[in-house]
């Protein structure tokens, strides 16, 4: 088709969320007083006004078929004067202004399958990548380990019985989307690229795969003839970066790509700064379709860490006080050489001091 | 016409169990769906995922896929096994920008359903680690088609690529008393003012905007964006003395002292033996941590405005990185206020387009040319807030030390000035 019968986009950039706002949310708009957690999956907000807001919130599959966006419209228009609000973490929310309109609301989500909870001291759902189903480098399928996982951790999303909320994660390679967590499952491979020296010269603009990798491991070569790119293994670390500019150098590998669990990423700057997410588990098998063996350890850490953190400590501010031998003997994890860091500043994770808990 | 369904054994195990599964819905579409072109389409994606799970391989490939007028937006996906799942061969993504925080009528939703169904494949994320509604799975024609639908009644694509991406916004003001700033103003001012750097990727690597409306930061501005407004106060949080005495009374001296007193990272609370509290508000860093256990008796104070913080990211290049103070405090109240804001954003973007490395996020460019040269570059004075401390290291030449001192006091003189 000629570009002048081609039709102009409209560059109208992020909506007004105004015309889709509740209308109670419209109009106490920066004039709430306080809230309450009459139970999980429930919150009461109360504005200076003396309106009430009663939000329901609720897990779902994320990615949804038009069939389930529906169901959960029908709710919204049935129980809930037709507005809903989505969460950070793809939980669907629901607000009603009196509270009779709360029970029949959650009895019609949970009798459509969805599961009502995720609010304060539950453990959230969890926030995933996209996986085998869409990414184009994935090393796993979120969905499906997030899904294996809920089922197991239902309870904890249902019941607001953790010492403070649980955030967990997931990334399906190690270099992008997935944020940090109070326990992450990412992706971690093991062995360097497996290069395609066929492909390489038409496929890759081999200076930005060079100056891609982190620890300069990748240099131009000639292979069989042709200009392609050549990995130093001894240096290679095996993070996959060179994969996405240039597909030639697979990096996933079906038994030498591994999970590993981290934990203590904590964004809020509740009681202390934010908090990256620190490895403690690797070489667990990415094991579909269930990934039993990654749900087996964030069970053991989550059931330490609801045993023996206080009342609102994070995974983070409950290990930072109990310190990590603790840790590892609590979970039963093996500390390794590993666990030491080698990236910069490095040498700030070391313990210059005696503090050694006995 | 039956369709030939591929056999999935793998993932028929992930029906079972409570959790909603992603897989049942996908099948719905393949079964129950009165559209052939979405049974088909949903079927052979489910025999891609199977072989996905059977091989533990991805098969997407990227290209290069957009909408006339855009270079960006879209997430292509062609297949690499197509010639054994041709109806899902091609399975592109739409990203578009969600309104501010996340807020929509059933009506609305109702609406884009019905176009997706009659353009893609029927399968809807909301949303996207960057935020955007992921309308997933589309041909190459289907995303054109589908685009000049939505786009006619008011959805724009968001970003991909080296560019400005969608940003995002907490629930804020619409429904949360922490909230200290009009998060949806800022979030629309700032990415809808780079229109054009999010549809025409440009720019060394990504750049995100994410706006929190207190510093409990639901949004995970610091550590996930670029530029993070983070609202805040900076006169005396508010406390209602009667409201504390009534937590005291319900939940004990000892809960209270060891839940609250002793939690405060800068030890600015005390328990009166009346049960009500003192609070140094001077040495107080607005952690949040209190007004999240009583939010009945403490409150932010009146004074609000936001902190910026820029250069947040995730692993790739060079390790993950928290932003980092740039501005400690800024009212955000009248529309210059807002203007100003967006010029610094503007100032910042600039900067990074001119000295970014190709893929070089804007907090790895502050890494590798010192915070000091990219505050000279901005125009913008240190600030004592942006540190954790001062430096350890002698290894530095202070021949400006004079000039830059007497700086210092001019600048606070006229602050003291301006009042």
């Amino acid at each position: 088709m000629a570009a002048k019968d081609m039709r102009e986009p409209i560059e109208s950039g992020c909506p007004d969320p105004w015309q889709y706002m509740h209308p109670s949310m419209r109009k106490n708009f920066g004039q709430w007083k306080y809230h309450e957690h009459p139970r999980p999956g429930v919150l009461r907000h109360v504005a200076y006004s003396g309106d009430e807001i009663w939000t329901v919130k609720a897990g779902t599959q994320r990615i949804l078929d038009v069939f389930s966006l529906r169901k959960l419209c029908d709710i919204g228009d049935e129980f809930a004067d037709g507005f809903v609000h989505f969460t950070l973490r793809s939980n669907i929310e629901y607000m009603v202004t009196e509270e009779a309109r709360v029970q029949p609301l959650i009895d019609a989500l949970e009798q459509a399958g969805f599961v009502v909870g995720g609010t304060q001291n539950t453990v959230a759902m969890i926030s995933h990548t996209q996986g085998w189903l869409h990414c184009d480098i994935p090393g796993t399928d979120a969905s499906g380990v997030v899904k294996s996982m809920m089922d197991e951790l239902i309870d904890e999303f249902r019941n607001a019985t953790m010492p403070n909320r649980v955030h967990i994660t997931t990334s399906c390679c190690q270099i992008n989307c997935g944020g940090q967590g109070d326990i992450a499952i990412n992706i971690q491979h093991t062995k360097p690229p497996k290069i395609n020296h066929d492909l390489v010269a038409n496929v890759c603009e081999r200076p930005s795969v060079v100056a891609r990798c982190p620890v300069a491991a990748i240099r131009p070569a000639m292979v069989n003839g042709k200009p392609s790119l050549e990995v130093d293994e001894r240096k290679c670390i095996c993070c996959g970066a060179c994969y996405p500019p240039c597909p030639p150098m697979q990096i996933n590998d079906a038994e030498h790509s591994k999970l590993a669990i981290w934990v203590g990423g904590n964004h809020s700057n509740a009681r202390g700064k934010p908090t990256f997410q620190k490895l403690v588990a690797a070489g667990i098998p990415n094991n579909p379709p269930r990934w039993p063996e990654a749900t087996a350890i964030v069970k053991r850490i989550l059931k330490a860490y609801k045993e023996g953190a206080r009342d609102w400590e994070r995974v983070n501010e409950w290990i930072e006080r109990i310190g990590w031998p603790r840790f590892f003997e609590e979970v039963d994890l093996p500390f390794t050489k590993y666990h030491i860091d080698t990236w910069r500043g490095s040498r700030s994770s070391f313990n210059a001091s005696t503090y050694i808990r006995f | 016409m039956a369709i030939e369904k591929h056999h999935t054994p793998m993932l028929d195990q992930l029906e079972s169990g409570p959790w909603p599964s992603f897989i049942s819905g996908i099948k719905r579409l393949r079964d129950e769906h009165p559209e052939a072109r979405i049974n088909e389409m949903t079927n052979d994606l489910l025999g891609q995922l199977e072989h996905s799970y059977e091989t533990r391989k991805g098969y997407w490939k990227g290209g290069t896929v957009s909408v006339f007028g855009y270079g960006g937006g879209i997430i292509p996906r062609f297949s690499e096994v197509g010639g054994a799942f041709p109806k899902s061969k091609e399975f592109h993504t739409l990203r578009v920008q969600p309104p501010a925080g996340n807020h929509y009528s059933t009506k609305m939703l109702r609406q884009l359903a019905d176009s997706w169904e009659k353009h893609g494949s029927g399968l809807v994320t909301f949303h996207g680690q960057t935020g955007n509604i992921m309308f997933i799975g589309a041909d190459t024609p289907a995303t054109q088609h589908f685009f000049d639908e939505v786009n006619e009644y008011g959805w724009d694509l968001g970003g991909a690529g080296p560019c400005v991406r969608t940003a995002m916004s907490c629930v804020g003001s619409a429904r949360c008393e922490m909230s200290c700033t009009n998060e949806l103003k800022s979030h629309r001012m700032l990415v809808n003012n780079f229109v054009d750097d999010v549809h025409r990727p440009a720019l060394p690597y990504k750049f995100k905007f994410k706006v929190s409306g207190c510093p409990n930061d639901c949004q995970n501005a610091i550590e996930r964006s670029d530029f993070a407004v983070i609202g805040t106060w900076r006169d005396d949080m508010k406390v209602d003395q009667d409201e504390v005495k009534k937590y005291v009374k319900t939940k004990g001296r000892q809960y209270i002292i060891d839940n609250v007193i002793t939690r405060c990272p800068t030890n600015a609370l005390s328990l009166n033996d009346d049960d009500s509290f003192t609070i140094n508000n001077r040495d107080c860093v607005r952690c949040m941590h209190c007004l999240n256990v009583m939010p009945k008796a403490l409150h932010p104070g009146d004074d609000k405005g936001v902190t910026i913080l820029i250069g947040g990211k995730r692993t790739l290049k060079i390790g993950d990185l928290m932003g980092t103070v740039l501005v400690p405090f800024k009212k955000l109240e009248t529309e210059e206020d807002y203007e100003s804001m967006v010029e610094l954003a503007e100032t910042i973007i600039d900067f990074w387009a001119e000295n970014g490395l190709e893929h070089e996020r804007c907090g790895e460019m502050i890494e590798r040319i010192g915070l000091a040269n990219f505050l000279d570059g901005i125009g913008i004075e240190a600030d004592p807030n942006m540190l954790a401390h001062p430096r350890q290291s002698s290894y530095i030449r202070l021949d400006g030390w004079d000039e830059a001192a007497e700086e210092w006091f001019e600048r606070q003189a006229e602050q003291r000035a301006a009042g």
